[in-house]
């Protein structure tokens, strides 16, 4: 529905579904799926075929996503556009989805789907943005949303016009003196020149800072009158969202906000979700990842406590025991009848 | 520039390749690889594919070829450029589709990608420019360099016992089947130059035609990096490189 | 007192351009090519040609650096 019509992915549990899923379905959309012989070469696949002016996609989890670093930040610096779906084994992946392990000055924007129906709408926005801003992008999914089955509704979402792709490959304008180039040093041709490596590089931390600007993207429940707010991300939200609903209930004053882009983190959002609490807590499944975000956003106006911790499931597979209504609620409910917290 | 008087005459060679925009570089004197990049250049003009015609070159001093040629080019990481064809000419069936790197880019770090899609018959053309070092960053040794050569990193020449032996790249990939054309070649005097040229066309013309990967390893002089006179750089390859990597059609014809 | 050599052809010498490698001085098959004395701007010495140029192409084949063009006469001349 997107338009995809490449896609290249080595299997990796819980990623493993898309890639077969896509086995199936890509040649009777005219497309071409590859089950790469590693992520190595899936990653740089689908940045050929990216540049080459396909839309394109490959996906893994952290393991392999770790893999991939290299040819995203290549993508990122010579603006070739894919996806890079990443089913990540629960939510530890947040540093590397938000920080990047490649190299040099880029920034990947991620969306955090919540479910599988958010899943479906960020599929669409995933690959348009891509276009939009000629630069990779990715997807921080997981077990769940790989593994759950949801009933949605697959509706084309209307995102705007794009610009042509007439930077990409194609070789027709091969001896005609206006070939084309895709390089991370920009340097040109030898009759016409290129911006060379310094100014093509602030360029490309130009456009990144132009999407921290236009593409933050949130969404908050209950934080207007709010005295403590709870941040999450993905799958680990609407868990958050029924602890908010059920101590409402109580007559506590709860809220909660989710970033949806976890880069670029919305800062200014979460400022004003928490400008009447007296704390911030962050519930996620890992050792405290996002909490850093929350911490820039929040400026050290307020304390900002973690809620969550390091959680897996006995197959290391998926999000462990903490993932439940209860194990939140009781936490949230201690934290906040302690009082005030530093 | 030195212009004698021409008597009633016409040119017989141009000084530039076809599709050459300058020959200007910076390479060293003595170089192999501009000598390469004019056969590949001839080849793609020669067979009329400059319309269709997508390089994807990886990191070695050859790389400047993405300036000095008018086609389309992407600039890859270092190995993958045959895993980045790969997803170029699968969303472009039409177009040539091929690949330049050294024997560091494909012998040392992308040797999984070269075999691989050499495995799947991807049609495209990998062109091997094989000197025995990674000259871009100052002359070390690479999984193809020859026993016995003295580099950065085997200043008393490659030794079994601590390096191990030379990649033979294109007797690797003539083993698959997907790979329908292979050979080696070598620019060090005017006879292989020629039969290199035959070698690269034939290449070039086969996937473009659809038949399956196709490959030519060409030994190119790096007398920098071999730490010679250019005039010996010739006369290494004949008594050295090419006693590990013999020249001639390897499969296919 | 030269004798008289029959050129089939000739060539041009991009000097400037030449980085000395020395190469065409080898390839040159009728051995008509030598090295300067004098440098060109950049410092390296460049070939010169003599009479008895065959068109071969064996010095344009083996150049790095794409400094000759090559002729061949209708009449080779006497020179």
């Amino acid at each position: 529905m997107a338009g995809c019509r490449f896609f290249a992915g080595y299997p990796m549990l819980p990623f493993t579904e898309l890639l077969e899923a896509l086995a199936r379905r890509m040649p009777s959309a005219g497309g071409v799926c590859m089950n790469a012989e590693s992520e190595i070469e899936a990653v740089n696949m689908a940045l050929g075929a990216g540049a080459a002016g396909a839309r394109s996609a490959t996906g893994s989890c952290g393991q392999g996503i770790a893999l991939m670093q290299e040819a995203i930040a290549e993508a990122a610096l010579n603006e070739v556009p894919f996806v890079v779906f990443n089913m990540a084994r629960g939510q530890q992946d947040y540093f590397q989805a938000t920080r990047g392990g490649g190299w040099g000055d880029y920034r990947t924007l991620c969306l955090a789907p919540k479910d599988v129906a958010e899943a479906v709408e960020h599929t669409q926005l995933l690959f348009h943005l891509a276009d939009l801003y000629r630069a990779p992008v990715t997807m921080y999914g997981d077990y769940l949303i790989s593994h759950t089955y949801m009933s949605v509704d697959v509706e084309p979402l209307s995102l705007g016009a794009l610009p042509p792709k007439d930077w990409a490959l194609d070789g027709s304008l091969g001896g005609t003196g206006r070939s084309r180039q895709i390089w991370t040093w920009a340097m040109g041709k030898a009759d016409n020149p290129g911006p060379g490596p310094d100014l093509h590089w602030q360029h490309i931390a130009t456009k990144f800072e132009e999407m921290a600007r236009a593409e933050q993207r949130s969404e908050s429940f209950s934080c207007e009158d709010a005295d403590t707010v709870i941040v999450s991300f993905g799958t680990a939200a609407p868990f958050v969202e029924q602890v908010v609903g059920e101590l409402r209930d109580k007559g506590t004053r709860v809220g909660c906000f989710r970033p949806i882009t976890l880069w670029p983190f919305p800062e200014s959002a979460l400022a004003e979700a928490a400008r009447n609490a007296s704390r911030v807590l962050v519930f996620e499944v890992n050792a405290g990842q996002m909490i850093d975000d929350v911490r820039l956003s929040i400026g050290g106006r307020i304390p900002v406590v973690p809620v969550g911790r390091v959680s897996i499931d006995f197959s290391g597979m998926r999000q462990g025991e903490i993932l439940s209504v209860g194990w939140i609620r009781d936490r949230v409910t201690d934290l906040i009848a302690q009082g005030a917290l530093t | 520039m030195t212009t004698p008087p021409v008597p009633a005459g016409r040119k017989v060679a141009e000084a530039l390749a076809p599709l050459q925009i300058s020959g200007e570089h910076h390479l060293c004197p003595g170089c192999g690889h501009p000598v390469a990049w004019r056969l590949m250049l001839e080849a793609i003009s020669d067979l009329d594919l400059q319309r269709r015609a997508i390089g994807v070159v990886g990191h070695g001093c050859y790389t400047n070829i993405v300036s000095l040629a008018d086609i389309d080019f992407l600039q890859c990481l270092h190995g993958r450029a045959p895993a980045v064809a790969t997803g170029i000419k699968r969303v472009r069936p039409g177009a040539a589709v091929f690949t330049i790197q050294g024997d560091g880019d494909v012998a040392s770090e992308g040797l999984a990608e070269v075999l691989h899609a050499a495995a799947r018959g991807e049609r495209i053309t990998t062109i091997m420019l094989n000197n025995g070092v990674f000259g871009d960053t100052g002359g070390q040794m690479t999984a193809a360099s020859v026993l016995g050569q003295r580099t950065k990193t085997s200043l008393d020449g490659r030794d079994p016992g601590d390096h191990g032996y030379p990649v033979p790249v294109a007797e690797l990939v003539a083993a698959l089947p997907g790979a329908v054309y292979v050979a080696r070649g070598a620019v060090n005097n005017a006879g292989s130059i020629a039969k290199t040229k035959r070698y690269i066309k034939r290449a070039f013309e086969l996937s473009a035609a659809g038949e399956g990967f196709t490959f030519v390893e060409v030994l190119t002089m790096c007398p920098t990096g071999w730490f010679l006179p250019t005039l010996e750089g010739p006369g290494y390859i004949e008594d050295t490189f090419e006693k590990t990597f013999p020249i001639g059609a390897l499969k296919g014809s | 007192m030269s004798e008289t050599v029959v050129s089939r052809g000739t060539v041009t010498i991009d000097t400037e351009r030449c980085k000395g490698c020395e190469l065409c001085i080898t390839a040159c098959r009728p051995g008509v090519l030598s090295m300067s004395e004098a440098g060109n701007a950049t410092g390296y010495r460049f070939p010169l040609l003599s009479p008895g140029c065959t068109a071969c192409r064996a010095c344009r084949d083996v150049c790095p650096d794409y400094c000759f063009e090559v002729f061949r006469f209708d009449t080779p001349v006497s020179e």
